[in-house]
Protein backbone atom coordinates (compact mmCIF):
# COMPACT_ATOMS: atom_id res chain seq x y z
CA UNK A 1 0.00 0.00 0.00
CA UNK A 2 1.96 3.19 -1.29
CA UNK A 3 0.76 6.44 -0.20
CA UNK A 4 0.81 10.07 -1.56
CA UNK A 5 1.17 13.18 -0.39
CA UNK A 6 -0.63 16.47 -1.85
CA UNK A 7 0.26 19.71 -0.25
CA UNK A 8 -1.83 23.01 -1.77
CA UNK A 9 -1.53 26.33 -0.07
CA UNK A 10 -3.53 29.62 -0.91
CA UNK A 11 -1.27 32.02 -3.51
CA UNK A 12 0.48 34.48 -1.22
CA UNK A 13 -1.56 37.14 -2.47
CA UNK A 14 -5.12 35.44 -1.30
CA UNK A 15 -5.95 36.93 1.90
CA UNK A 16 -6.22 34.00 4.12
CA UNK A 17 -8.61 34.60 7.08
CA UNK A 18 -7.87 31.46 8.99
CA UNK A 19 -4.07 31.84 9.20
CA UNK A 20 -4.84 35.15 10.59
CA UNK A 21 -6.75 34.07 13.16
CA UNK A 22 -4.47 31.52 14.24
CA UNK A 23 -1.36 34.26 14.24
CA UNK A 24 -4.03 35.98 16.65
CA UNK A 25 -4.31 33.26 18.98
CA UNK A 26 -0.33 32.52 19.18
CA UNK A 27 0.27 34.91 21.16
CA UNK A 28 -2.20 34.49 23.33
CA UNK A 29 -1.24 31.37 24.22
CA UNK A 30 2.78 32.76 24.76
CA UNK A 31 4.19 31.57 21.35
CA UNK A 32 5.85 35.62 20.51
CA UNK A 33 7.77 35.50 17.44
CA UNK A 34 5.61 34.49 14.90
CA UNK A 35 4.68 37.00 12.24
CA UNK A 36 2.73 35.48 10.23
CA UNK A 37 0.49 32.15 9.46
CA UNK A 38 -0.81 30.82 6.55
CA UNK A 39 -2.82 27.55 6.56
CA UNK A 40 -3.26 24.94 3.49
CA UNK A 41 -3.98 21.83 3.04
CA UNK A 42 -2.12 18.17 2.96
CA UNK A 43 -3.97 15.55 1.16
CA UNK A 44 -2.91 11.84 1.66
CA UNK A 45 -3.76 9.21 -1.28
CA UNK A 46 -3.65 5.78 -0.70
CA UNK A 47 -2.77 3.11 -3.86
CA UNK A 48 -2.55 0.01 -3.98
CA UNK A 49 1.07 -1.48 -4.37
CA UNK A 50 4.18 0.61 -4.33
CA UNK A 51 3.71 4.54 -5.99
CA UNK A 52 4.38 4.39 -9.61
CA UNK A 53 5.45 6.86 -11.86
CA UNK A 54 2.16 6.88 -13.19
CA UNK A 55 0.16 7.14 -9.90
CA UNK A 56 2.01 10.12 -9.40
CA UNK A 57 1.29 11.48 -12.85
CA UNK A 58 -2.13 10.96 -11.95
CA UNK A 59 -2.27 12.33 -8.68
CA UNK A 60 -0.67 15.38 -9.76
CA UNK A 61 -3.81 15.92 -12.39
CA UNK A 62 -6.13 15.42 -9.71
CA UNK A 63 -4.40 17.58 -7.52
CA UNK A 64 -5.01 20.19 -10.28
CA UNK A 65 -8.05 19.31 -11.04
CA UNK A 66 -10.25 18.76 -8.39
CA UNK A 67 -8.06 19.01 -5.00
CA UNK A 68 -6.57 22.59 -5.58
CA UNK A 69 -8.61 25.49 -7.43
CA UNK A 70 -5.50 27.39 -9.92
CA UNK A 71 -7.43 30.80 -9.16
CA UNK A 72 -6.33 31.20 -5.36
CA UNK A 73 -4.30 28.02 -4.63
CA UNK A 74 -1.08 26.28 -5.18
CA UNK A 75 0.08 22.55 -5.60
CA UNK A 76 3.44 23.20 -3.81
CA UNK A 77 4.19 19.61 -3.82
CA UNK A 78 2.99 16.20 -4.85
CA UNK A 79 5.60 13.37 -3.50
CA UNK A 80 5.65 9.59 -2.77
CA UNK A 81 5.24 9.61 1.20
CA UNK A 82 9.11 8.31 1.93
CA UNK A 83 10.39 10.18 -0.53
CA UNK A 84 10.73 13.47 1.52
CA UNK B 1 -40.89 28.83 -19.73
CA UNK B 2 -39.91 25.75 -17.85
CA UNK B 3 -36.71 26.54 -15.55
CA UNK B 4 -34.65 24.38 -13.82
CA UNK B 5 -33.60 24.30 -9.99
CA UNK B 6 -30.87 21.87 -9.49
CA UNK B 7 -30.71 20.42 -6.42
CA UNK B 8 -27.58 19.23 -4.78
CA UNK B 9 -26.87 17.12 -1.44
CA UNK B 10 -26.66 20.11 1.00
CA UNK B 11 -28.53 22.82 -1.33
CA UNK B 12 -30.95 24.75 0.88
CA UNK B 13 -32.75 27.21 -1.49
CA UNK B 14 -33.74 25.20 -3.58
CA UNK B 15 -37.60 25.56 -2.57
CA UNK B 16 -37.00 29.42 -2.26
CA UNK B 17 -35.96 29.44 -5.78
CA UNK B 18 -38.51 27.42 -6.99
CA UNK B 19 -41.10 29.20 -5.01
CA UNK B 20 -39.86 32.38 -6.82
CA UNK B 21 -39.71 30.92 -10.30
CA UNK B 22 -43.63 29.92 -9.69
CA UNK B 23 -44.44 33.84 -8.21
CA UNK B 24 -43.50 34.93 -11.59
CA UNK B 25 -45.47 32.66 -13.36
CA UNK B 26 -43.09 30.26 -14.84
CA UNK B 27 -43.02 26.14 -14.12
CA UNK B 28 -40.32 24.96 -11.85
CA UNK B 29 -38.80 22.13 -13.09
CA UNK B 30 -36.82 20.33 -10.02
CA UNK B 31 -33.09 19.22 -11.51
CA UNK B 32 -31.03 16.46 -9.06
CA UNK B 33 -27.41 16.38 -8.88
CA UNK B 34 -27.27 12.80 -9.92
CA UNK B 35 -29.33 13.01 -13.49
CA UNK B 36 -27.48 13.76 -16.79
CA UNK B 37 -30.51 15.80 -17.94
CA UNK B 38 -31.46 19.48 -17.76
CA UNK B 39 -35.33 18.24 -18.83
CA UNK B 40 -35.09 20.68 -21.68
CA UNK B 41 -35.73 23.67 -19.33
CA UNK B 42 -35.28 27.02 -20.99
CA UNK B 43 -33.32 28.76 -17.86
CA UNK B 44 -31.31 26.54 -14.92
CA UNK B 45 -30.74 27.93 -11.29
CA UNK B 46 -28.37 27.06 -9.20
CA UNK B 47 -29.22 27.78 -5.58
CA UNK B 48 -27.70 28.37 -1.98
CA UNK B 49 -26.95 26.13 0.44
CA UNK B 50 -23.92 23.80 1.43
CA UNK B 51 -23.40 21.29 -1.31
CA UNK B 52 -21.58 18.48 -0.14
CA UNK B 53 -20.92 20.00 2.90
CA UNK B 54 -18.98 22.73 1.93
CA UNK B 55 -16.35 20.03 1.87
CA UNK B 56 -12.85 21.04 0.03
CA UNK B 57 -13.82 24.08 -1.27
CA UNK B 58 -17.65 25.67 -1.43
CA UNK B 59 -19.08 24.54 -5.02
CA UNK B 60 -15.62 22.55 -5.35
CA UNK B 61 -17.40 18.92 -5.52
CA UNK B 62 -20.73 19.90 -6.85
CA UNK B 63 -18.79 21.16 -10.16
CA UNK B 64 -18.25 17.37 -10.79
CA UNK B 65 -21.92 16.08 -10.54
CA UNK B 66 -23.05 14.67 -13.52
CA UNK B 67 -26.24 17.35 -14.08
CA UNK B 68 -22.87 19.77 -14.02
CA UNK B 69 -21.49 17.77 -17.38
CA UNK B 70 -24.49 18.85 -19.15
CA UNK B 71 -25.00 22.57 -17.74
CA UNK B 72 -21.35 23.84 -18.57
CA UNK B 73 -21.82 23.24 -22.34
CA UNK B 74 -25.12 24.16 -22.48
CA UNK B 75 -23.95 27.54 -20.33
CA UNK B 76 -21.42 28.47 -22.61
CA UNK B 77 -23.87 27.74 -25.10
CA UNK B 78 -26.11 30.65 -23.93
CA UNK B 79 -28.51 28.81 -21.67
CA UNK B 80 -29.59 31.56 -19.24
CA UNK B 81 -27.99 30.28 -15.63
CA UNK B 82 -28.47 32.05 -12.24
CA UNK B 83 -25.69 31.01 -9.79
CA UNK B 84 -26.65 32.23 -6.06
CA UNK B 85 -24.43 31.99 -3.34
CA UNK B 86 -23.24 28.42 -3.46
CA UNK B 87 -24.27 28.59 -6.67
CA UNK B 88 -22.05 31.65 -7.67
CA UNK B 89 -19.71 29.45 -5.88
CA UNK B 90 -19.90 26.38 -8.11
CA UNK B 91 -20.07 28.75 -11.57
CA UNK B 92 -16.69 29.86 -10.23
CA UNK B 93 -15.05 26.50 -9.79
CA UNK B 94 -16.69 25.28 -13.05
CA UNK B 95 -14.88 28.51 -14.55
CA UNK B 96 -18.46 29.17 -16.31
CA UNK B 97 -17.72 32.50 -14.08
CA UNK B 98 -13.63 33.92 -13.15
CA UNK B 99 -12.56 34.24 -9.96
CA UNK B 100 -13.59 32.31 -6.46
CA UNK B 101 -15.14 33.18 -3.33
CA UNK B 102 -13.25 32.74 -0.07
CA UNK B 103 -13.65 32.92 3.57
CA UNK B 104 -15.25 36.58 4.79
CA UNK B 105 -12.32 38.54 6.03
CA UNK B 106 -13.86 39.42 9.11
CA UNK B 107 -14.26 35.25 9.73
CA UNK B 108 -18.05 35.88 10.42
CA UNK B 109 -20.37 34.62 9.18
CA UNK B 110 -23.08 37.30 7.89
CA UNK B 111 -26.79 37.56 7.36
CA UNK B 112 -28.08 41.14 6.84
CA UNK B 113 -30.37 42.64 4.21
CA UNK B 114 -27.80 44.37 1.89
CA UNK B 115 -28.31 47.12 -0.44
CA UNK B 116 -26.66 46.79 -4.03
CA UNK B 117 -25.96 49.08 -6.50
CA UNK B 118 -27.05 47.29 -9.78
CA UNK B 119 -23.99 48.12 -12.84
CA UNK B 120 -25.59 45.95 -15.47
CA UNK B 121 -28.76 45.28 -16.63
CA UNK B 122 -27.69 44.13 -20.23
CA UNK B 123 -27.69 40.21 -18.63
CA UNK B 124 -30.38 37.40 -18.94
CA UNK B 125 -31.27 37.86 -15.20
CA UNK B 126 -31.14 41.86 -14.87
CA UNK B 127 -32.86 43.54 -17.82
CA UNK B 128 -35.72 44.36 -15.67
CA UNK B 129 -33.80 46.63 -13.13
CA UNK B 130 -32.81 49.94 -13.26
CA UNK B 131 -29.19 50.81 -14.25
CA UNK B 132 -27.50 52.69 -11.45
CA UNK B 133 -30.61 52.26 -9.13
CA UNK B 134 -29.91 49.73 -5.44
CA UNK B 135 -32.21 47.04 -4.22
CA UNK B 136 -32.20 45.34 -1.32
CA UNK B 137 -32.19 41.88 -0.79
CA UNK B 138 -30.93 39.35 1.72
CA UNK B 139 -26.97 38.14 2.05
CA UNK B 140 -26.06 35.10 4.10
CA UNK B 141 -22.94 33.25 3.62
CA UNK B 142 -19.63 32.27 5.38
CA UNK B 143 -17.42 32.26 2.49
CA UNK B 144 -18.87 35.44 0.03
CA UNK B 145 -15.42 37.33 -0.38
CA UNK B 146 -14.65 37.85 -4.14
CA UNK B 147 -11.37 37.60 -5.35
CA UNK B 148 -9.53 37.34 -8.76
CA UNK B 149 -6.16 38.79 -10.15
CA UNK B 150 -5.69 42.21 -11.08
CA UNK B 151 -5.64 41.38 -14.95
CA UNK B 152 -9.56 39.42 -14.44
CA UNK B 153 -10.26 42.29 -12.07
CA UNK B 154 -9.63 45.01 -14.65
CA UNK B 155 -11.04 42.97 -17.63
CA UNK B 156 -14.67 42.70 -15.45
CA UNK B 157 -14.58 46.54 -15.18
CA UNK B 158 -13.52 46.92 -18.47
CA UNK B 159 -16.10 45.07 -20.11
CA UNK B 160 -18.88 45.93 -17.89
CA UNK B 161 -19.29 42.33 -16.13
CA UNK B 162 -19.56 43.41 -12.48
CA UNK B 163 -23.30 42.98 -12.39
CA UNK B 164 -23.77 43.80 -8.69
CA UNK B 165 -21.19 46.12 -6.20
CA UNK B 166 -21.88 45.58 -2.68
CA UNK B 167 -23.45 49.69 -1.02
CA UNK B 168 -22.02 51.00 1.57
CA UNK B 169 -19.58 49.08 3.92
CA UNK B 170 -18.63 45.80 2.14
CA UNK B 171 -19.83 42.90 3.89
CA UNK B 172 -16.81 39.98 3.25
CA UNK B 173 -14.09 41.60 1.83
CA UNK B 174 -14.50 41.29 -1.91
CA UNK B 175 -12.59 42.90 -3.99
CA UNK B 176 -13.81 46.03 -5.79
CA UNK B 177 -16.94 45.59 -3.56
CA UNK B 178 -18.51 43.20 -5.97
CA UNK B 179 -21.18 41.19 -5.33
CA UNK B 180 -22.18 39.67 -8.30
CA UNK B 181 -20.40 39.29 -12.36
CA UNK B 182 -21.41 37.95 -15.46
CA UNK B 183 -20.20 35.79 -18.30
CA UNK B 184 -18.97 37.61 -21.44
CA UNK B 185 -22.36 37.00 -23.04
CA UNK B 186 -24.49 37.91 -20.67
CA UNK B 187 -26.53 34.35 -19.97
CA UNK B 188 -24.59 33.40 -16.78
CA UNK B 189 -24.98 35.45 -13.66
CA UNK B 190 -23.76 34.86 -10.26
CA UNK B 191 -23.82 36.95 -6.61
CA UNK B 192 -23.64 36.18 -3.11
CA UNK B 193 -26.67 37.81 -1.94
CA UNK B 194 -30.27 36.40 -2.32
CA UNK B 195 -33.12 37.55 -4.82
CA UNK B 196 -35.38 34.07 -3.94
CA UNK B 197 -35.43 35.63 -0.55
CA UNK B 198 -37.03 39.07 -1.98
CA UNK B 199 -40.05 38.42 -3.60
CA UNK B 200 -43.12 38.80 -1.78
CA UNK B 201 -44.28 41.69 0.36
CA UNK B 202 -44.21 40.48 4.13
CA UNK B 203 -41.05 38.26 3.91
CA UNK B 204 -37.73 39.49 3.40
CA UNK B 205 -36.61 43.33 2.76
CA UNK B 206 -38.30 44.08 -0.36
CA UNK B 207 -39.48 42.37 -3.46
CA UNK B 208 -36.97 43.65 -5.48
CA UNK B 209 -35.13 39.89 -6.11
CA UNK B 210 -39.00 39.64 -8.77
CA UNK B 211 -37.15 41.58 -11.28
CA UNK B 212 -34.20 38.58 -11.84
CA UNK B 213 -36.43 35.95 -12.27
CA UNK B 214 -39.24 38.55 -14.70
CA UNK B 215 -36.26 39.79 -16.40
CA UNK B 216 -35.21 36.20 -17.69
CA UNK B 217 -38.68 35.30 -18.85
CA UNK B 218 -38.31 38.41 -21.19
CA UNK B 219 -35.09 36.94 -22.27
CA UNK B 220 -36.07 33.47 -22.59
CA UNK B 221 -39.96 34.37 -24.80
CA UNK B 222 -37.37 37.33 -27.00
Amino acid sequence: MGRIVVDVMLKPEILDPQGQAVAGALPRLGFEGITDVRQGKRFVLTVDGVVTDQHLARAREAAETLLSNPVIEDVVAVTAEGDA
Amino acid sequence: MRIGVVTFPGSLDDRDAARAVRAVGAEAVALWHADRTLRDVDAVILPGGFSYGDYLRCGAIARFAPVMEELVPAAQGGLPVLGICNGFQILCESHLLPGALIRNDHRKFVCIDQKLRVENTSTAWTSDLELGSHIRIPLKNGEGGFVADVPTLERLEGDGRIVFRYAGKNPNGSYRAIAGITNEHGNVVGLMPHPEHAIEEGFGPSTDGLAFFTSVLSRVAA
